[in-house]
């Protein structure tokens, strides 16, 4: 259970310093693959030029906030990612679902679907 | 060509998530779409991506203790990593790109603390990935505001008259607190040294290993 | 331009939007520990915008000032980077 901000007054949810909240979750998870080419992307396409680590901070930002408890952390940063690159023009909504669709025919598993 | 990551260990030693024997998510889908296409526009290709996650997979909390080690040996770089620790810091190969880098050091009056209660700003050229208690919303949310209930959880009790500072590292800065030297390593190594320094001691969530914890 | 060492109050406003000036610092007073910058500002590059350069002040706040009562200890401190335009001085009516 955790305390949500309240936002009435215009206080957002991710600007947590000092909420209430239980104990700090000490375990700790080897990154896999996938979310490391999501940090990869990131990295890159910011330091191309493309979107700045402001604008990624400000999607994940605008998100609502059960997505920080139903999403893992780099769920959330490949779409934020994702809303940069349309922002910025690089990638259209489409394009991204058509490629989508596609990759999901190759295969049930990211072992499969990546190396097709 | 991607990496192989079955059958090896990660930096940590623990085995690779076996994620590639999971059911693919919408999320892992976008991620190969979004690379897929990013590679196909030019915007990037698969090595250069590749050599990204080799940089940040070689990016461990040996760097920050080769930091700290030299600062507790090396008065000259002590003053220099106070005075700008980014310079100081890429003059032993560790570039902090266009953040800045503070160090700020523990002594026996004074323990720093360090959180991103925004997000989860982190000295990564240093330490590597943050862990997922830096991100998580107990810590960022109560270590400004009770920073000593937060420590006893990490093991960490220290006496009211140690101050306990907590930075939240809300704009362009990273931090990296500088441990206090332990007692009983006079004459040791810089390699020996940093062998004592923990990742959490880095982060302010620990203290460095004492040398009976070597023997 | 305050300089180190000067007591500021940070504005209380509550603007929406991407703000690096976190809401429990907001009204608060403390105390310039140093300045570093310029550096563009993050609510305009948020949005694409080029960011007009700003004065970044590491400002030191007491528990006590910050928490009241609750503080565990209120001679701890907190350290936090605000853009200058979220501070004013703290003599100020």
């Amino acid at each position: 259970m955790t305390d949500t901000i309240p936002q009435a007054d215009g206080h957002r949810w991710h600007d947590m310093g000092g909420a209430a909240a239980g104990e700090v979750p000490l375990a700790d998870h080897d990154f896999a693959l996938w979310e490391k080419r999501v940090d990869a992307l990131m990295i890159l396409c910011s330091a191309k030029g493309h979107f700045t680590v402001d604008g990624l901070r400000r999607a994940l930002e605008d998100m609502p906030p059960s997505s920080f408890e139903e999403l893992s952390y780099y769920e959330r940063w490949i779409a934020s990612v994702s809303q940069n690159l349309v922002e910025a023009g690089v990638l259209t909504t489409f394009e991204i679902g058509e490629r989508m669709s596609a990759i999901r025919e190759r295969g049930q598993t990211y072992g499969d679907a990546a190396d097709g | 060509m991607p990496h192989d990551h079955h059958n090896h260990l990660s930096p940590s030693g623990h085995p690779f998530r076996a994620d590639n024997d999971h059911p693919l998510s919408y999320w892992q889908t976008m991620e190969i779409a979004v690379r897929e296409l990013l590679i196909e526009k030019g915007v990037t290709t698969a090595a250069e991506i590749a050599r990204q996650i080799d940089a940040m997979d070689n990016r461990t909390p040996a760097n920050g203790a080769a930091v700290v080690a030299r600062a507790w040996t090396d008065p000259d770089f002590r003053a220099a990593l106070q005075h700008d620790a980014s310079v100081a810091t890429s003059e032993m190969g560790f570039d902090i790109g266009p953040m800045k880098l503070i160090a700020v050091e523990n002594t026996a009056d004074l323990h720093n603390i360090v959180v991103c209660t925004l997000c989860s700003c982190y000295p990564r050229n240093l330490l590597g990935l943050p862990p997922d208690w830096y991100k998580s919303r107990a810590y960022r949310s109560r270590t400004v505001r009770e920073p000593r209930r937060v420590l006893a959880e990490f093991g960490v009790t220290l006496p009211e008259t140690t101050q306990i500072r907590v930075h939240d590292s809300t704009a362009d800065m990273r931090y990296v607190v500088i441990p206090a030297r332990p007692d009983g390593t006079d004459g040791w190594s810089t390699d020996d040294l940093a062998h004592l320094v923990t990742r959490d001691s880095m982060v302010g969530t620990g203290l460095p290993k004492s040398p009976d914890a070597l023997a | 331009m305050p300089r180190m060492g000067s007591r500021v109050r940070v504005r209380n406003d509550m603007p929406p939007g991407h703000i690096r000036t976190p809401a429990y610092l907001r009204g608060k007073c403390g105390v310039i520990e140093r300045t570093l910058g310029p550096f563009a500002n993050p609510e305009e590059l948020a949005y694409r915008h080029s960011g007009a350069p700003l004065a970044l002040h590491r400002v030191r706040f007491t528990m006590a000032e910050v928490w009241g009562a609750a503080a565990e200890i209120p001679t701890d401190t907190i350290e936090a980077e605000i853009y200058a335009h979220w501070l004013e001085p703290a003599d100020a009516a």
